[in-house]
């Protein structure tokens, strides 16, 4: 039901709390970049950071420790898997 | 900008439209036969089989980036002489403008034609022209029909396909769907994507010099991609195809265009690219020649033949598992789902 | 892709393949809640390698499956008079009505334009202002909350030729009514991972509960997948029943209130229609009065057809597990995807589609 990808946030326009303000910004993804909008994301992000976008607009601020987490969370298997298995 | 118009008087056959013609066509497209104007182009013959073939071309947008409607109507209709293995040797253009279709925009796509028939060497021998009212067309449609002319030797056929052969595709895949999809208002996205579009004759005769007999099949993946081309081969020649995730080459911002829009690399069309069914063996050498050449750098072998339910295309994922790779249905769509 | 391809990498994925063969010590029935999982996992060639004893059904999370009959046609409808441009997502443009589709209404002169974004779909009718643009809604909570900024964005703009036409659903409502059904049995839920970043993953906590189900929130890349089904199998077969967030970069136990409070800001909860399911209780949404003048229903004053769903067609059970597409006596005969009679066919995430699509060797 829901096709969304992380991008990478290059420019933040609009005020959070100021819903008459366009809150908007640009993403970027090898090369690849689209306006999308902020009304609704979790946490306001700054350049740099990135955003998981859904049909234009960012659903979540991805924050690199969580990321990190998740790595961990599916390489804990991939790690502990004895090496037999692995062929 | 001269901000002239095409008028219904341009495709009525009379000075209008013989102005058109010595003001606009024969000052780009010049060349003996065509100045001659007359009813019909005569041609010398050439030695081997005629290849005939038509195409007619509607894309909207007609500007975009890599190209344009009459580039594309060139190299489209080269290159389905060359995947039969034909030596193009001329093409007619026919032109259906709509009225009111600014004539700063035909010159340009007039030029486009010009510079990409002589880039080629294949030039435009015979054409027409026809007005329709306003809104009776969609700015212009462009009908192209060549003539080649293919060697006794070389019989190359999608039913020509045999078990053990490798699938190899010239280049990148998806570049002139996504760019074409992305050029409509509610789908943009920004960034380097740009169409193919490039005529193919040069790097097929190098391949079928390099390799004779052991190309059994060309192809050029237009409408539906890779994966519709593919279905129609593995149908016409009885056999499976099979192909690898990981193999298939694709430009980073394709990748990144196609996943923000929901759209797969494999049922975008390519302008520029043809698929070579060859020998098994011959694989690797077949990869070398097109690899040597500017239309070919980025050539890969994505799969083989393989005996199995006819008409079945299959893909191996990284993971070792496997999908069913079925042909496009209509046409590509963005999805949010 | 950053965050995207590091969950697809085969050095990351292949160990959990086998991982997973190990998982599975007792038979289980798990139901794919979201269509996006479903036609991921087809598409990885997972379902390809699925050890023997983990069946997977698909479940109501396509949105377009599930939009009924009757809206279907209110779209058309709507597409077909004079003045009015309809907005919608690609997925929409082939599903069948009772009478043909958006695809079909588009070649007989209808403006159907197809957008990315709601937003564009604003800016379509700020461009165009003499033609009304209305926004066909559907999908879940993922999507809920741009059309709701987007009709907040209207009204901030004075937007006076802008309209929402919304079906928007709601997702543990129907899952009430699909696990009250003891015909029904399942034993663990692959929750949908990007409508759980907007409702949190403690917002399956009460059913996981209730029907004693193992819950696990997943992403949709290769590594995510496998790492989801391989901790249901674990749940299932220790019995430790609980729900598991295996997507954390996108998905918060309390969820995203910052887009909750948007919806409830623009939207009410309503009675929704779900083509198979029937009528379900507040399952869906509908736009609060204040926002009336952006209201589809309201301006246009729309009844809803009364429509027929086509005979033999098992969409319905099909969206509730109970029967496979193999089972449906129209699948791949007279419904394929280049002529779908039901939705399940139409939507590239239905589980028609996929099945057609992806699992022929089956």
């Amino acid at each position: 039901m829901c096709l969304a990808i992380p991008m990478r946030v290059t420019s933040v326009q609009g005020d959070p709390d100021d819903f008459t303000t366009n809150q908007i910004a640009t993403v970027d993804a090898d090369g690849i970049g689209r306006q999308i909008r902020l009304d609704i994301v979790d946490h306001w992000p700054a350049v740099g950071d990135y955003v998981i976008i859904h049909a234009g607009f960012a659903i979540h601020s991805l924050v690199e420790e969580e990321a990190l987490k998740n790595i961990a969370l599916l390489r804990e298997l991939a790690e502990n898997t004895p090496e037999e298995l692995l062929s | 900008m001269s901000g002239k118009k095409i008028l219904l008087d341009h495709g009525s056959g009379g000075l209008a439209s013989q102005q058109l013609i010595s003001d606009l066509f024969l000052k780009y497209l010049d060349n003996r036969t065509l100045r001659s104007l007359e009813d019909s182009a005569i041609l010398d013959n050439k030695p081997g089989r005629l290849a005939f073939t038509t195409d007619s071309y509607v894309v909207d947008p007609i500007f975009f980036p890599g190209g344009d409607i009459g580039k594309l109507a060139v190299h489209g209709t080269i290159n389905d002489l060359a995947m039969r293995g034909a030596v193009p040797y001329c093409l007619s253009l026919g032109l259906i403008l709509e009225e009111g279709f600014a004539m700063d925009d035909l010159e340009r796509i007039i030029i486009s034609i010009s510079e990409a028939c002589r880039e080629a060497g294949v030039p435009v021998v015979t054409g027409d022209t026809k007005v329709v009212p306003k809104g009776k067309g969609d700015k212009i449609f462009i009908n192209t029909s060549g003539i080649g002319f293919v060697s006794e030797y070389v019989d190359i056929s999608s039913k020509n396909a045999k078990e053990g052969d490798a699938v190899i595709v010239s280049g990148t895949i998806g570049d002139h769907g996504i760019t074409i999809m992305t050029r409509r208002a509610g789908i943009a996205v920004q960034g380097d994507l740009h169409s193919d579009t490039m005529p193919l004759h040069t790097l097929v005769q190098k391949l079928l010099r390099e390799l004779p007999g052991d190309v059994h099949t060309l192809r050029d993946p237009t409408r539906g991609g890779v994966a519709t081309t593919l279905n129609e081969i593995a149908e016409s020649s009885g056999l499976s195809i099979e192909l690898s995730d990981e193999a298939l080459p694709i430009r980073p911002q394709v990748r990144a265009a196609c996943e923000l829009l929901g759209l797969e690399p494999l049922y975008l069309a390519n302008e520029g690219k043809c698929l070579a069914i060859v020998s098994g063996d011959q694989a690797q050498k077949a990869l070398a020649v097109m690899q040597a050449t500017a239309e070919g750098r980025e050539a890969a072998i994505i799969g083989k033949l393989t005996a199995g339910k006819a008409g079945r295309v299959v893909i191996n994922t990284p993971i070792g598992g496997a999908r069913v790779v079925t042909p496009l249905h209509g046409l590509p769509l963005p999805r949010i789902c | 892709m950053k965050y995207l391809d590091e969950y697809r990498d085969s050095s990351l994925a292949k160990p959990l393949v086998e991982e997973l063969r190990r998982a599975v010590t007792k038979p289980l029935r798990v139901m794919e809640v979201c269509g996006s999982h479903t036609m991921a996992i087809f598409r990885n060639g997972i379902r390809s390698i699925l050890p023997d004893g983990m069946e997977l059904v698909s479940g109501p999370g396509c949105p377009v499956c599930v939009t009924s009959a009757s809206h279907m046609d209110a779209f058309i409808g709507m597409a077909d008079r004079p003045g009015v441009r309809v907005a919608i997502f690609g997925d929409l443009f082939r599903v069948p009505g009772s009478q043909g589709s958006l695809s079909e209404a588009s070649s007989r002169g209808a403006k159907v334009e197809i957008v990315y974004s709601p937003m564009d779909a604003l800016d379509l009718a700020i461009n165009n202002p003499g033609e009304l643009v209305v926004f066909l809604g559907v999908g879940f909570e993922t999507t809920t909350p741009g059309i709701a900024a987007t009709i907040l964005a209207a009204k901030n703009s004075n937007i006076k030729n802008f309209v929402v036409f919304s079906t928007q659903k709601t997702m543990p409502a129907p899952m009430e009514a699909l696990l009250s059904d003891p015909a029904l049995q399942i034993d663990g839920l692959l929750c949908p991972g990007h409508v759980s970043s907007i409702i949190g993953a403690g917002a399956w906590e009460p059913l996981a509960k209730k029907y004693h189900l193992a819950c696990v929130v997943g992403g949709f890349e290769t590594a995510d997948l496998l790492k989801s089904l391989i901790l249901l199998a674990r749940q299932i077969g220790t019995g430790d029943i609980k729900v598991e967030n295996v997507y954390p970069r996108a998905v918060a136990w309390e969820g995203n209130q910052r887009a909750a409070k948007m919806v409830a800001e623009i939207f009410e909860p309503a009675d929704m229609d779900w083509r198979g399911l029937g009528r379900i209780p507040l399952s869906g949404l509908k736009i609060r009065d204040k926002y009336a003048a952006f209201d589809a229903e309201v301006r246009l004053n729309i009844t809803l057809p009364e429509a027929k769903e086509p005979k033999g067609c098992l969409c319905g059970n099909i969206l509730k597990g109970m029967n496979t597409p193999r089972e449906c006596p129209l699948f791949n005969s007279r419904c394929t995807p280049s002529n779908p009679i039901g939705p399940c066919m139409v939507s590239s995430e239905g589980t028609c589609a996929a099945y057609h699509k992806y699992g022929q060797d089956e």
